[in-house]
């Protein structure tokens, strides 16, 4: 999927009411920067792979969490994992972030309910889960 | 040992700092040539296969055209003996004997070559079966590569932008306090549209039965349509 066409996809393209703005990341792999109207401050990142999309929303750092409750709060993620509709919970160096995968033949359009899926579970996981935060 | 355990083995051993490499690049390249060779052995038996199915058909094609032949000589044998030549029985039986034979090798030949079909199919199964799990592995080792690249990427995007990374509950802050200014704005709307409408004047009047309700005004519609009648 060419991320430059997706991008301008989602420039037209609105659901329930979200808009979108959209730019392109260049690096070693190219990434698609999408910013949900609403949720400006967790923007989805988007790449893909020979044989995936991979759509993912940036949590919180390792510095963040509460040495406390870490073991607790590790547990609430595997247990919500499946509950979370089309996102799950994964780590990425020193971040905690939720993503959803999607095959590299996925029509535009599911890619765009996936994103909106990801910025709505994200900002509901932020609410329940910054109790884990110092 | 299988591409999972490595990723786990190099995230145990602390493989998560940017730009680190979770697996080797010889691993990519090994299955890469591993998918390659695969590919390669596909072919190769897949044109061996178009041969010997070649072969096998027409093995099958001389059984069947002797076998015939059988059957007319002995149709000859028997005419040849009812006939009382016994002589040309004996010359009938004899190419029938011969026939026979050949029967015998086509038959091998036919049998040979479906073996070797048989043996064909299930290399390519399994030469098949070896590149989706190469390709499954080398998936597992690209994702893996692509994410930590795009993390990178966009960390670098972000220093470079000179935006200040901000933590997840100044964030959420941010959206909930913008998610209620909406809603205030949406409920400031709609108190101003009914204002506008008056409608809970009307509502009162109504009520109060000063100003006609919908449904009795209907009813005023009907009965001016009879008077009219």
């Amino acid at each position: 999927m060419n991320l430059q066409d997706l991008g301008l996809h989602f420039s037209d393209a609105s659901l329930e009411g979200y808009k979108f703005e959209c730019q392109i990341i260049s690096g070693d792999v190219e990434v698609l920067q999408v910013v949900i109207e609403g949720f400006e401050e967790i923007p989805i990142y988007i790449s893909a792979t020979d044989t995936q999309i991979l759509c993912i929303a940036y949590l919180w750092t390792e510095d963040e969490v509460n040495p406390e409750t870490r073991a607790e709060m590790m547990e609430v993620m595997l247990d919500m994992n499946i509950p979370m509709p089309l996102s799950s919970f994964s780590r990425i160096q020193d971040r905690y972030v939720v993503f959803g995968s999607l095959a590299i033949n996925s029509r535009m359009d599911d890619v765009v309910n996936e994103v909106v899926t990801l910025g709505e579970n994200s900002v509901e996981v932020l609410t329940v889960m910054t109790e884990f935060l110092k | 040992m299988g591409v999972l355990s490595k990723i786990f083995t190099a995230i145990r051993g602390g493989a998560r700092e940017a730009g680190e490499a979770v697996v080797d690049a010889n691993a990519v390249r090994i299955f890469e040539q591993e998918i390659v060779d695969s590919k390669n052995h596909i072919k190769k038996a897949k044109d061996s296969l178009t041969t010997v199915m070649a072969e096998k058909m027409q093995a099958a094609r001389k059984v069947d055209a002797i076998k015939t032949d059988i059957a007319e000589n002995e149709n000859y044998a028997i005419k040849a003996m009812e006939k009382g030549d016994e002589a040309l029985a004996v010359q009938v039986a004899e190419k029938i004997a011969n026939l026979e034979s050949q029967l015998a090798d086509s038959q091998g030949i036919h049998d040979t070559c479906a073996a070797h079909i048989e043996k064909l199919k299930s290399q390519i199964q399994g030469a098949e079966r070896q590149i989706s799990e190469n390709e499954r592995q080398l998936n597992m080792i690209k994702t893996t590569e692509s994410v930590h690249k795009a993390t990178a990427a966009i960390s670098d995007n972000f220093m470079s932008s000179g935006s200040k990374i901000i933590n997840a509950k100044e964030s959420l802050e941010r959206i909930k306090k913008r998610q209620t200014m909406r809603e205030d704005k949406l409920k400031a709307a709609q108190e101003l549209n009914s204002d506008d409408f008056d409608t809970s004047l009307q509502s009162k009047l109504k009520e109060a039965g000063i100003m006609e309700t919908d449904s009795s005004s209907a009813n005023s519609v009907l009965e001016r349509l009879r008077a009219k009648k």
